[in-house]
């Protein structure tokens, strides 16, 4: 094989193949472009898998879409039930077959009615088809289910060989043919018809997973080509076949910068104050009761608010029963509905399997196409599939939305006492966000906490909120977190009155404290005044005093000069000396 | 290959007009194979239906729009038209045990032979 693609690359172009577009949605993508143009194609599978319906689409859509007139030759439907078959899924056949892009052949052959005598070919069939081909100058043909031709015809040998002998024949005549089969219990067809159709060989199966039936599609082999391996849902609905297009091959959607708001103003402050990327998945787990719903109804709000177009999923409650409930806590979504901005879609998850709902989506978002998906709860689903299904299927619902630039939120309830992450493990790693919803038990009641547990590229708050719900709708306040742990509810207004009133007391400690101080301050300060008062008065005292000495003094002096003149004594000098120091000075 | 010729040789049409067995020969081509499927028709129904029997020979490489009316496939197929049931002998004839079963004239009545 290796060997094979080695040599098939130097190749030059000329030998490439070209394909021919099926028109079938999703069955291009799988086969990169179509299914071998001028060759046959082998569609086999189990009765009622859709083989024939995947034969008539590729026709008329060829007629309708690319142009490309189709021969149905039919070995088992007559042209009138063929008619009526596809009528139901809004071909119409007679319309096509008037215009000459169509023509309905059936080849009926009853081995009652006959009897073999000697060598035979089959040129009847080919002069037929050729003829048929001729005449409507057919790009396109089909054979469906050729294998009745062993039924009818007893000889084996013959016919194997004139069957080799029609594909080759057919490859000559450069039309593009699908062959269908019946599967086989060895083989991928009952008469091993897989053998002489080598070029591209596609399997369809209709399984039963636990009572719950999905249809797949399966490229088994496309020479010269690539094409997904996988095995695709595919689903029959009003407008024919669509197969699941979750090729998802690689990793390398474009990632947004943008950021969206949650709804709920405190959420988006918890996420750096804007919100979730455009295009991200969020994870929404929570306990029952905790409002994984109204948080998904404000998301699915605020984009509506935006402007923009969202989808919502519900697997538990219809629509009404959602917008009633959260019209209680204040959240009218009607108005969103009747300006086509939300869409709700309810299904029951078991009402069909995993790839059916996927392939539901899938068609839901083509022709709303939504920036905001929301998925209620995305555990629902378990019931329809496996965990390992559930994660696969919700990894190409992620990987689609994501490559459609759609953000997405999953609810998802986790049951009390489960550790979050035992049950979360296999789907959070492909979230970009994580909020976790959480029910605080304690006091006789319970409260809901918000964490962000995850936030892929972006910077988040590690803290947990208490989530109010009440009938102004959503609310998000700090927890009380202190040494006794965190307190929420009655238990966080307690404790914060409790800390309100510790506030206060100390508050009207530390201003008695200051009045004291002021009263000390004013005592010192008085005592301080009466001190100077007491000093002033000494001093007074004092000064008042001094100045009786010196008035003595002069008084005494006086007396006593006078006492000298009176004497007449030598005292003049003396007198001036005493009374005039300066005089005596001068005298001396 | 002269369907025409085939036609020509119709004796006994007239003397038994309800009992004549229509047959139609198909062919694709005047292969080998048709044209021994013709002389082996032809030997048949000389032996088993003289002056019964009205054999017509389409060649669908000529008429390719008849093969759908009495659903041809298999080259040579032979379809007994007259009398009803239908039926349809597919092959160059060769077998002819098969073949008398197959146009339900077996067991061959002997004094016809004898006098044939």
């Amino acid at each position: 094989m290796l060997h094979r693609e080695a040599s098939l690359k130097p190749s030059p172009p000329a030998a490439r193949l070209t394909k021919c577009p099926t028109g079938i949605q999703g069955l291009d993508e799988i086969t990169g472009g179509g299914l071998p143009r001028g060759r046959s194609t082998l569609v086999c599978g189990g009765p009622g898998c859709g083989k024939t319906l995947l034969a008539a689409e590729f026709l008329v859509r060829g007629a309708v879409r690319f142009g490309e007139p189709g021969v149905f030759m039919s070995f088992e439907e007559t042209e009138t039930e063929l008619k009526g078959n596809v009528a139901l899924l809004g071909f119409d056949l007679p319309g096509l077959i008037r215009q000459r892009k169509l023509l309905l052949d059936h080849v009926y052959i009853e081995r009652r009615e006959i009897q073999e005598t000697g060598e035979y070919d089959l040129e009847g069939l080919f002069v037929r088809l050729n003829h048929a081909i001729d005449s409507i100058h057919a790009k396109r043909v089909v054979l469906d289910t050729l294998e009745a031709l062993f039924a009818g015809l007893p000889n084996d040998a013959i016919l194997r060989a004139e069957l080799r002998r029609l594909f080759r024949w057919l490859k000559d005549k450069g039309v593009t043919a699908i062959i269908t089969g019946e599967r086989g219990r060895e083989h991928l067809t009952r008469h091993g018809l897989e053998e002489y159709v080598s070029d591209c060989v596609v399997v369809l199966d209709h399984r039963i997973h636990e009572q719950i039936a999905t249809r797949h599609l399966r490229v088994v082999k496309y020479r010269g080509s690539q094409h997904g391996t996988n095995e695709y849902p595919f689903l029959i609905g009003e407008d024919g076949i669509s197969v699941l297009p979750i090729t998802s091959l690689g990793l390398d959607h474009a990632a947004s910068s943008e950021r969206i708001s949650t709804g709920i103003t405190r959420l988006d402050a918890m996420l750096g104050g804007k919100g979730f990327f455009r295009g991200s998945s969020i994870l929404l787990t929570g306990t029952p009761g905790t409002g994984k719903t109204s948080a998904a109804a404000y998301f699915a709000q605020a984009a509506a608010r935006r402007g923009e177009r969202a989808l919502f999923f519900a697997f538990e409650e219809s629509p009404r029963q959602i917008m009633r409930n959260m019209r209680s806590i204040g959240l009218r979504l009607e108005p969103w509905v009747k300006r086509d901005l939300l869409h709700f879609h309810s299904a029951r998850p078991t009402l069909y399997g995993l790839e059916m709902h996927l392939a539901t989506m899938y068609k839901e978002i083509e022709t709303f196409n939504p920036a905001v998906v929301v998925l209620d709860p995305m555990t629902s689903l378990l019931v329809a599939g496996s965990e390992s299904e559930t994660k696969s299927m919700v990894t190409r619902l992620i990987d689609y939305l994501k490559s459609k630039e759609i953000s997405s939120l999953f609810t998802s309830l986790t049951h009390a006492g489960n550790p979050l992450q035992q049950s979360e493990i296999t789907i959070s790693s492909l979230m970009d966000s994580w909020l976790l919803l959480q029910d605080i038990e304690g006091n006789g009641e319970r409260n809901r906490v918000l964490y962000v547990l995850k936030a892929r590229g972006m910077a988040h708050s590690n803290q947990s909120r208490e989530f109010l719900i009440s009938h102004r709708g959503i609310d998000l306040v700090d927890a009380y977190i202190g040494p006794g742990g965190v307190l929420t509810g009655a238990a966080r207004a307690a404790q914060t009155a409790k800390d309100k009133a510790r506030l206060l007391a100390g508050r009207q400690e530390a201003a008695r404290s200051a009045r004291e101080l002021e009263r000390k301050r004013d005592a010192l300060e008085r005592r301080i005044a009466v001190m100077r008062s007491e000093y002033e008065a000494e001093k007074e005292e004092f000064r008042r005093s001094h100045e009786q000495v010196a008035t003595r003094t002069r008084v005494v002096t006086a007396d006593r000069t006078q006492l000298a003149s009176l004497r007449h004594a030598d005292v003049e000098k003396s007198a001036g000396k005493r009374s005039n120091p300066t005089a005596g000075k001068r005298k001396r | 290959m002269t369907p025409r010729k085939a036609k020509a040789r119709k004796s006994g049409f007239n003397a038994q007009p309800l009992n004549v067995w229509r047959l139609r020969l198909y062919v694709a081509g005047q292969t080998p194979r048709s044209l021994t499927a013709f002389a082996n028709l032809k030997r048949i129904c000389e032996t088993h239906l003289k002056g019964r029997y009205r054999i017509e020979v389409i060649d669908l490489v000529e008429q390719p729009q008849l093969s759908k009316g009495d659903q041809i496939l298999a080259i040579p197929t032979l379809v007994r038209k007259l009398p009803q049931p239908m039926r349809k002998i597919i092959g160059d004839l060769s077998d002819t045990e098969s073949v008398l079963v197959g146009l339900d004239l077996s067991p061959p009545p002997p004094p016809q032979l004898d006098h044939g």
